[in-house]
């Protein structure tokens, strides 16, 4: 069976793009990543336009953070300040990002700087991770060793505009989590992604949230991102595709339910391990586009500058 | 006074001179004009020098009357590609000319768009696309059909007036060509839409009975793109087009898919709610369904 997408004018097989959306609706709920960064490289794969995979893969991503977001409500593993903190940083940073897109695009090398943008992230946030999850393993395994403390205060969280945020347990200047938030939806709107994978990291390392917290949190944050993303590339490029993203979204709710399932039995470290482990395949993947000898050296795109 | 009347008709005849000079010069730039994509500034191929063709002296001994199977194509959701088959008659009212039999070559082309062409270089160990060339208007889809192969039943300069072959079908260039040569770049065009079967040469694929009967198949894809296709058939003697018919086949969106598009292009900002909306109330949903789902 066959569908025609009426916005991006190409055939599919539904079933592939249920399925698709199932496995990046898992990686959300099991990890708190929107998926961003995993389903618009699918999209690209299949064979969709690029404008119409990055903006239908952020309406894909406001479905399932809203269903995994809402299943963190019920479980209490929201902090809905921080939240709200990290989201007044992205909404700032992701209208900076779209200029520096715009430039970007001026210049003529957008796909280059992405695709390192990309590569460099994920390959140093998927390391600092297996490295810091595997000492977190093998530490819980000796019972003899010093527990880590809850969190740990940083000279930034000494910074001055104190705020108390109780769910993550935290008493510190509002200065850091604005700026976390800032720089992640900067690059959020470069790399046409929610930004999910850079702030799990960012809100565990740099601002010591517990990670009982962070991933609801940053679905909340995430849930806000993509809808304002959505909605620009709805009302000035006319890119999103809603049948392609009803597609997507089936399946990508089912899936984020179950992840969030599975990532409740799971124990914190041996999730960490495994999104580790995902963020460095992925980065793999895109580096080694950029090494290897392309099938084709020529490639179309439509329209012109 | 005889002089002066002879006088009078110098203009007359200067003028008619003139018209049948220029005559040619005016078909080519039909020709031209007669390019879909016009809108942007183009440029000529510069590896392509113009061909002067003669126009047909004398009324076509013989001429093509064609039908379609079809001359609309309505892409509902389920679409998934299109048979179209293209059948005619030659008339003549004199016997079958002697010599090389009558040929027929059958084109259908989608509508043009602007692309560019990326070529990626090696640069400090990574791929990088260092080149590109944008063409301003290269159809959609292009398929060609004929008796028998291109280059032994049409005379090259035939195919550069009607242009008919692959290559010619998408020649202008946008804005200034900025690299050296452009034929890799075109070769590479072609090369990949063929493998993806936007455009397609079936050489042999027309039959022709009794040189009068001709029918051709052409499937169009399922990745069509809306807007108006043309279909041409061409008769062809030793090499020269004798007779073209044109019909043009309408490709629209019907039903939801019409109704979707005409709403992300006239009405964006409730598109883009909608989309979020399908989006929260299908979260949401899941959420309470797997809840049920767990307590029951």
């Amino acid at each position: 069976m066959q569908i025609y997408l009426p916005i991006a004018e190409v055939v599919v097989n539904p079933v592939t793009l249920i399925g698709l959306g199932g496995v990046v609706g898992l990686m959300s709920g099991l990890f708190g990543v929107g998926g961003g960064f995993l389903i618009t490289p699918l999209l690209f794969f299949i064979g969709i336009p690029p404008p119409i995979a990055v903006a239908t893969g952020a309406n894909q991503v406001v479905a399932s953070s809203v269903s995994g977001v809402l299943a963190h409500v019920k479980r209490r593993t929201v902090d809905f300040r921080m939240g709200g903190v990290l989201l007044a940083g992205g909404l700032v940073g992701s209208w900076l990002g779209v200029l520096v897109f715009n430039m970007l695009q001026r210049l003529g090398q957008v796909d280059l700087a992405v695709q390192l943008c990309y590569v460099v992230f994920l390959g140093l946030i998927g390391l600092m991770m297996l490295q810091e999850s595997l000492r977190a393993l093998s530490r819980s395994r000796q019972p003899s060793a010093p527990r880590r403390r809850l969190h740990e205060h940083m000279w930034v969280h000494r910074w001055p505009l104190k705020m108390k945020f109780r769910s993550s347990g935290l008493y510190i200047s509002v200065i850091p989590p604005l700026l976390v938030g800032l720089a992640v939806g900067v690059l959020a709107a470069i790399m046409g992604v929610g930004g999910g994978f850079i702030m799990v990291p960012a809100m565990i390392y740099l601002l010591g949230m517990p990670t009982k917290v962070v991933i609801g949190t940053s679905l909340f944050q995430i849930t806000f991102v993509t809808a304002f993303t959505t909605l620009m590339h709805a009302v000035s490029y006319n890119t999103v595709d809603i049948m392609l993203a009803v597609l997507l979204i089936l399946g990508g709710v089912i899936g984020a339910q179950i992840g969030t399932t599975l990532g409740a039995r799971l124990r914190a470290e041996q999730l960490r391990i495994l999104l580790a482990l995902l963020v460095l395949a992925v980065c793999g993947k895109l580096a080694l586009d950029l090494f290897l000898t392309p099938e084709d050296a020529y490639s179309i795109t439509t329209g012109v500058r | 006074m005889p002089g002066r009347r002879r006088l009078r008709h110098v203009p007359a005849v200067a003028l008619a001179l003139l018209l049948v000079a220029g005559l040619p010069l005016v078909a080519q730039q039909q020709q031209q004009v007669d390019r879909p994509g016009d809108g942007a500034q183009v440029y000529p191929d510069p590896g392509q020098p113009p061909v002067v063709v003669p126009e047909n002296q004398a009324e076509a001994p013989e001429k093509v009357v064609a039908g379609l199977s079809h001359d609309a194509v309505s892409i509902t959701t389920s679409f998934d590609g299109s048979d179209i088959l293209i059948y005619g008659a030659v008339k003549r009212e004199t016997p079958i000319p002697e010599g090389d039999p009558l040929q027929v070559i059958v084109t259908v082309e989608g509508p043009a768009q602007p692309l560019t062409i990326w070529h990626k270089q090696r640069r400090v160990g990574i791929w990088v696309n260092t080149e590109r060339v944008e063409i301003g208007a290269a159809p959609s889809f292009y398929a060609v059909a004929s008796t028998g192969p291109l280059d032994r039943i049409l005379l090259p300069e035939w195919d550069s007036r009607h242009r008919i072959s692959i290559p010619l079908a998408m020649r202008s260039f946008a804005g200034p060509v900025e690299v050296a040569d452009t034929v890799p770049f075109t070769q590479a065009l072609i090369r990949l839409r063929e493998g993806s079967g936007t455009y397609r040469l079936d050489e042999g694929s027309v039959t022709l009975t009794e040189q009068t009967l001709f029918r051709a198949n052409v499937t169009l894809p399922a990745n069509l793109i809306e807007g108006d296709y043309r279909t041409r058939i061409f008769l062809l003697r030793d090499g020269r087009v004798v007779d073209v018919y044109r019909a043009p086949i309408e490709v629209r969106k019907v039903g939801l898919e019409r109704w979707l598009y005409r709403l992300a292009f006239d009405w964006p900002l409730i598109y883009g709610l909608m989309s979020l909306a399908v989006a929260v109330v299908a979260g949401w949903g899941a959420s309470t369904a797997f809840r049920l789902l767990r307590r029951g």
